[in-house]
């Protein structure tokens, strides 16, 4: 279920490391607990992000959340294809559901994240 | 019996008149008012007659759920039921027809009023002052982030951070940002309430304040909230706490033994004015001595035994709010918290926790209690033990509406998946309680004999299950054919 070659923050966001780039999504755990997502708003490309600083936001049926950087770095792209449909993220959470990708500023923040098989032990111990 | 009540586009057919001048009985004079100034056709505009319009509207009325009809037991939302009477008072027409811009010496009063409510929050709460000049909650908790950032100011101390517990109300880090302060979220423990521990690893004198809500949004009581000023004050915080829970403590503790500088209440919750129709509501704002100074103006005080309102007050934040705030709302309060009493009050807040509990553990062997620490007003479950059965919280909300009750709150608070929150209120007999624990246990034991009811819920509605997931992505707020 969780990609073994992503880190995963205990906020329930994923990244994908590509060179000094990240890849940064929210998890299917996440997904599946904020059920339908009918909104999201992304960061503007060029935006300095510290790691555990706000993102962006999410909207669902039930809750509005916030995404956390897993990382300190440069929003370089986003994914557009988000605003208009957002259910990729119920859809594919893990994939087409990418929500930014990150220029890491200091890749040992790294060392801060969890592996997929902490992450889903993490996720056992939730409420 | 509840039928579809068709839209009144649909009832319309052409020609059809509510109401018909008589026939004129002069020359008609035409073009008397120029062209510029006479209205154009509403295109579309729906055409029925008197009896049709007041069958439709009553019609719609009767769909209504309203604490009128039942228990309303949504959770941090305090759906308790108001007197009437406390209505009636409101509505006498000489408060009715006050008007603000009325001179001093004609609102005596009106003056005296807001007084004697200020004086009587202050020993309800322990706090030094209150304004009542908020609108509502959020309003009030805006008012007191602006009073706390002055205080800071007054000490030439540029403080940057809000603290807010994971389990506060959602409109504190709203409220907090709003008054331009970064937001750090504190994590609860593993018995719902503030991790003190983690709390001592951020606060540091970049911090202007904590807010928090007690008893919290699980209903648990924060016990350890005189260890948490300390915290705060030994580093020149202050601490703000969202009175809204209020209905659990009144004559029981007060927010002033707790430490707390600032806090807000809502008398659309507490204190006799139904909360939930879209107001008007009244949020005041009571502050220990130091910040009185920076309490919103006018204040109301009096000299050689006449009541003025004072402007001169050069640290105030200033007006937070046209004219004196909602006036009628305050009479309300006023007029409950005189006719209960302080022993009355008490029992409020008394049978208020002993009906949450009484719920609580009438329905603990049937739904899961994600913590166990004693609660207060309101108790939190989830739908985890239901889960197994493919059902989730929204269809047990939508099935209790099928037995007549409306829903509690739902996934709110965020700490717990698939929340479920009950705050059933002093005003509920043990019998309309009963009914309740009833309908949730059937529904209980309907997840696990025949979930598809529950899935498909609601069924006995004018209306279905709603697709709120495309509502909210394709949004259409106007009818047109």
């Amino acid at each position: 279920m969780y990609p073994k070659d992503f880190y995963y923050t205990k906020d329930h966001e994923w990244i994908q490391v590509k060179g000094d780039t990240g890849v940064v999504g929210v998890t299917d755990f996440a997904q599946s607990h904020l059920g339908d997502i009918v909104y999201i708003e992304l960061p503007k490309i060029g935006t300095k992000v510290k790691y555990r600083q706000i993102l962006g936001t999410i909207e669902s049926v039930k809750a509005v959340a916030d995404i956390y950087s897993p990382v300190s770095g440069e929003v370089v792209e986003v994914n557009e294809e988000l605003s208009n449909t957002p259910e990729l993220i119920n859809q594919d959470p893990h994939g087409k559901g990418w929500i930014a990708k990150i220029k890491i500023a200091d890749d040992s923040e790294l060392q801060n994240l969890m592996t997929a098989s902490e992450y889903e032990k993490f996720i056992e111990g939730q409420k | 019996m509840i039928k579809k009540e068709p839209l009144i586009f649909e009832l319309s057919s052409e020609d059809k008149r509510a109401f018909q001048l008589p026939h004129l009985d002069v020359p008609a004079e035409k073009d008397i008012l120029d062209k510029s100034i006479m209205r154009e056709e509403i295109k579309g505009f729906p055409q029925l007659s008197e009896n049709e319009i007041i069958r439709h509207f009553t019609r719609l009325s009767q769909m209504n759920y309203c604490v009128d009809i039942g228990l309303y037991p949504l959770g941090s939302c305090t759906m308790k039921y108001s007197p009437k009477i406390n209505e009636k008072i409101a509505l006498i027409p000489d408060f009715l027809n006050s008007h603000p811009y009325f001179p001093e010496e004609l609102i005596q009063g009106n003056l005296e009023i807001l007084k004697i409510t200020e004086e009587l929050l202050c020993e309800i709460t322990g706090m030094d002052a209150f304004t009542l000049f908020p609108s509502a909650g959020a309003h009030g908790e805006l008012t007191g982030m602006m009073i706390i950032r002055a205080y800071h100011d007054s000490k030439e101390e540029r403080r940057k951070k809000v603290l807010i517990p994971d389990s506060a109300h959602g409109t504190n880090p709203a409220s907090a940002h709003f008054s331009g302060y970064e937001i750090e979220e504190i994590p609860s423990n593993e018995r719902g309430t503030v991790d003190v521990k983690k709390l001592k690893e951020r606060i540091n004198e970049d911090v202007a304040a904590l807010m928090i809500t007690n008893p919290n949004t699980l209903g648990v009581f924060e016990d350890e909230i005189s260890e948490i000023s300390e915290v705060l004050h030994s580093k020149g915080a202050l601490l703000y706490m969202d009175g809204a829970n209020l209905n659990a403590l009144m004559g029981i503790t007060r927010p002033r033994e707790m430490g707390v500088d600032v806090i807000h209440l809502n008398l659309h919750k507490t204190f006799s004015t139904p909360h939930g129709g879209g107001g008007p509501g009244s949020g005041p704002v009571g502050v220990r001595d130091k910040l009185i100074d920076f309490l919103p103006i006018p204040r109301i005080e009096k000299k050689e035994g006449k009541y003025f309102l004072d402007y001169n007050r050069p640290k105030s934040i200033g007006r937070i709010r046209a004219f004196y705030g909602n006036f009628l709302v305050v009479i309300k309060a006023l007029a409950y918290i005189l006719s209960m009493g302080p022993e009355g009050l008490k029992r409020v807040s008394q049978i208020a926790v002993l009906n949450s509990n009484y719920i609580r553990k009438s329905l603990e062997k049937f739904y899961y209690l994600p913590y166990k620490s004693p609660t207060l007003h309101e108790c939190v479950f989830s739908d985890k033990w239901q889960n197994e059965f493919g059902i989730k919280t929204l269809d047990i909300a939508k099935r209790l509406m099928d037995y007549g009750f409306h829903p509690p709150t739902i996934y709110f608070p965020l700490i717990v998946s698939g929340a479920l929150m009950i705050e059933p209120t002093e005003t509920e007999s043990k019998q309309e309680l009963d009914e309740f624990i009833q309908a949730m246990r059937k529904i209980a034991q309907e997840a696990k004999e025949n979930p598809e009811l529950l899935k498909s819920a609601p069924h006995k509605t004018p209306v279905r299950r709603l697709d709120e997931v495309r509502a909210a992505r394709n949004l259409i707020l106007k009818w047109s054919k």
